[in-house]
């Protein structure tokens, strides 16, 4: 499912170069839920950015479902994220102005999904999160829990191969958190291939795989 | 995607309302004083006979002070004098020919109820009407036997039929006018020929008409410009012999094939004058349709030219403004972006939502702009009360109204185009990493 071998990123300034990932090799099997763990600086969100393709790198190689990823244009990119990979980010990152079902409805908009089709795909990802009653709430109305599950159902309804979690459960309270985690976990044994960051030991250990970043650099645990 | 691009437009217009209502201001005051401006210099560039435009021309005559020569084509009299204007009526080189100038009578109306009055006149030939497509209500013009012989007829207007004999068929009564008696031989309809475009006047078409040879004959009072090089001999027979020019001349041609013929024609007529002594100056004969008359006149008055020259830098102040205002509105929304990023929309995507919701903008600029245009065509006419053509200078016609729109639109759409470029191509990884 996802194959990266031998990747780098280094982000450089006038006066610095930071390297953000070292000579990274890190493969993930289809309905693998794998948890890359790390302190905060490690360069998590910078692998997950790479593997979402949300940001380039600078060597190496990268295949997601079969395809070599590694000399897209931006326009490739681009559909390859929303045809393939799904985003649960730690802050949600719901647009406030557009109601609960159109946060929703955002990749099928780009898959050019007829009407009628978004409908139903929305309304069966809603129900999924267990939050089709709210479809015509504004995100601001409902609780950060219910947001994150949101946030979940737009990453589930374009049928994506591979979600991608950046500390899904980071703006939680432990209740709220456990009861997203329980949904990964649903979503892990339905069959959905996750690769999650997070620094919470805890979190990791539910995953089937975790892999221990720092400073840029992989080690599987 | 047009649809979608739309339905977020108006999303993060009414999301940011104060900010998109001064960019909709900014692009509305550069066009409501742009388009002010343009509408008049439209109006007075507007050929109201554009079907005659390959037809009709306007006939000029170098005949002006050899004493006083100039590489300028321009410096020959836009009139003609007396001589040559009759010399051309007597030739048979231009299929229908007009001779012309304005004059001033008074009007004895039989009614005694009435008192006399004032009218507005042009001395004209019988081909007048035909040429400039003169509607006629009742009856119709002279014959040519009453150019020749200066009979005493004569053509009235249909507001003066109106309040002579009450819209009835006058045809064959009689009036008094600068107290003799003139035959009525037609009746023009409604006549909307503005600018007046046989002598460039705003004012509406005169009240009468009668036989240019009539007028010269019992020296009606002339309206209009007259201009000398040299001191005209004394009384009217010395006027009408002299070299002031105060006549306008128009030809009609059977197309636009006979121009080239007939402007030889003048040339040989000058060349034929410079053997009788007049006509010293190098040859700068000219013809000029109705367009061309138009542009050559508005050349000689370049008072407009600077008001659109300074109305235009306006405009362009304005779009500036919105350019700043674009940028900071597209670049405050870095998180809604990189989330569509994320989603799967491409930098191309972005870039065109942007110039839909630039051109929202401009659109609503474009509306309040034609109000702004039309205020300042009120204020305008205010300005201009009671003087001629006041009312057609600053009128708002339907194309007019429609590029007023669609200038907000397309001038939105080319301020956005560097802030939608700057706002769609931030890497969406890098952005989201600030969220």
């Amino acid at each position: 499912m996802l194959e990266m071998r031998n990747v780098s990123k280094r982000y450089r300034t006038s006066t610095v170069e930071t390297r953000a990932l070292a000579e990274l090799n890190l493969s993930v099997e289809e309905g693998e839920f794998v948890a890359i763990v790390g302190p905060s600086g490690s360069g998590k969100t910078t692998f997950l950015n790479v593997a979402g393709l949300l940001e380039s790198f600078d060597g190496g190689s990268y295949d997601l479902d079969g395809e070599d990823v590694s000399q897209l244009n931006d326009k490739q990119r681009s559909q390859v994220r929303n045809q393939k990979i799904g985003f649960i980010f730690q802050n949600f990152n719901l647009i406030p102005d557009l109601n609960i079902f159109d946060n929703v409805d955002i990749p099928l908009r780009y898959q050019r999904v007829p009407s009628w089709k978004r409908s139903e795909l929305v309304e069966s990802a809603l129900d999924t999160v267990g939050l089709k009653g709210r479809m015509k709430h504004l995100p601001g109305q409902l609780s950060g829990g219910q947001q994150q599950r949101v946030a979940i159902a737009r990453a589930l309804v374009g049928s994506p191969r591979l979600l991608l979690a950046d500390e899904p459960t980071g703006n939680l309270d432990s209740n709220t958190a456990n009861g997203v985690f329980d949904l990964l976990l649903e979503l892990h044994n339905a069959g959905s291939t996750i690769l999650m960051v997070t620094h919470e030991e805890s979190m990791a250990s539910h995953a089937s795989r975790s892999v221990q970043i720092r400073d840029g650099i992989l080690r599987a645990n | 995607m047009l649809g979608y691009d739309s339905f977020l437009a108006s999303k993060a217009i009414r999301q940011h309302p104060i900010l998109s209502f001064l960019m909709a201001l900014a692009i509305a005051l550069g066009i409501g004083t742009f388009m002010t401006i343009m509408t008049i210099s439209y109006s007075i560039g507007k050929n109201p006979l554009p079907q005659k435009n390959d037809f009709l021309y306007r006939v000029q005559l170098d005949a002006g002070n050899p004493d006083r020569q100039s590489n300028d084509p321009r410096s020959r009299p836009d009139q003609l004098t007396y001589t040559d204007a009759t010399a051309l009526m007597r030739s048979t080189a231009a299929w229908r020919q007009t001779a012309m100038f304005g004059v001033q009578g008074v009007v004895r109306p039989v009614r005694e109820a009435l008192h006399p009055f004032e009218v507005s006149g042009r001395a004209v030939y019988s081909d007048f009407f035909e040429m400039f497509d003169a509607p006629f209500k009742y009856g119709g013009t002279w014959s040519t036997s009453s150019d020749e012989n200066g009979e005493q007829v004569v053509v009235l207007s249909s507001s003066t039929n109106d309040r002579l004999f009450g819209d009835q068929n006058s045809v064959g009564e009689h009036i008094s006018l600068n107290d003799e008696l003139y035959r009525i031989v037609g009746v023009l309809d409604k006549w909307d020929l503005v600018p007046r475009i046989y002598d460039l006047s705003f004012s509406p078409p005169e009240e009468t008409f009668l036989p240019f040879s009539t007028a010269v004959e019992l020296e009606f009072r002339r309206v209009g410009s007259t201009n000398c090089w040299q001191p005209s001999p004394p009384g009217r027979d010395g006027f009408l012999a002299s070299e002031c020019v105060w006549i306008q001349f128009w030809a009609e041609l059977e197309d636009s094939s006979k121009r080239d013929t007939y402007l030889s024609f003048l040339d040989s007529y000058a060349m034929e004058q410079k053997q009788f002594g007049r006509f010293q100056r190098p040859l700068n004969n000219a013809i000029h349709t109705i367009d061309e008359w138009i542009d050559y006149s508005r050349e000689e008055d370049g008072g407009l030219t600077i008001f659109a020259i300074i109305a235009l830098l306006f405009f362009i102040v304005c779009l500036i403004n919105t350019v700043g205002l674009l940028l900071a509105k597209f670049l405050s929304r870095t998180r809604e972006l990189a989330i569509h990023r994320a989603l799967g929309a491409s930098r191309r995507a972005l870039f065109w939502r942007f110039l839909v919701e630039a051109g929202c903008i401009g659109f609503a600029g474009g509306l309040l702009g034609l109000a702004f245009t039309w205020l300042g065509l009120v204020g305008i006419r205010v300005l201009l009360r009671g003087q001629d053509g006041a009312l057609h200078l600053t009128q708002l016609d339907p194309l007019l109204t429609a590029v007023t729109i669609l200038l907000g639109i397309v001038a939105s759409i080319l301020t956005a185009l560097y802030p939608a470029w700057r706002g769609s191509r931030d890497t969406p990884g890098v952005l989201l990493k600030g969220l």
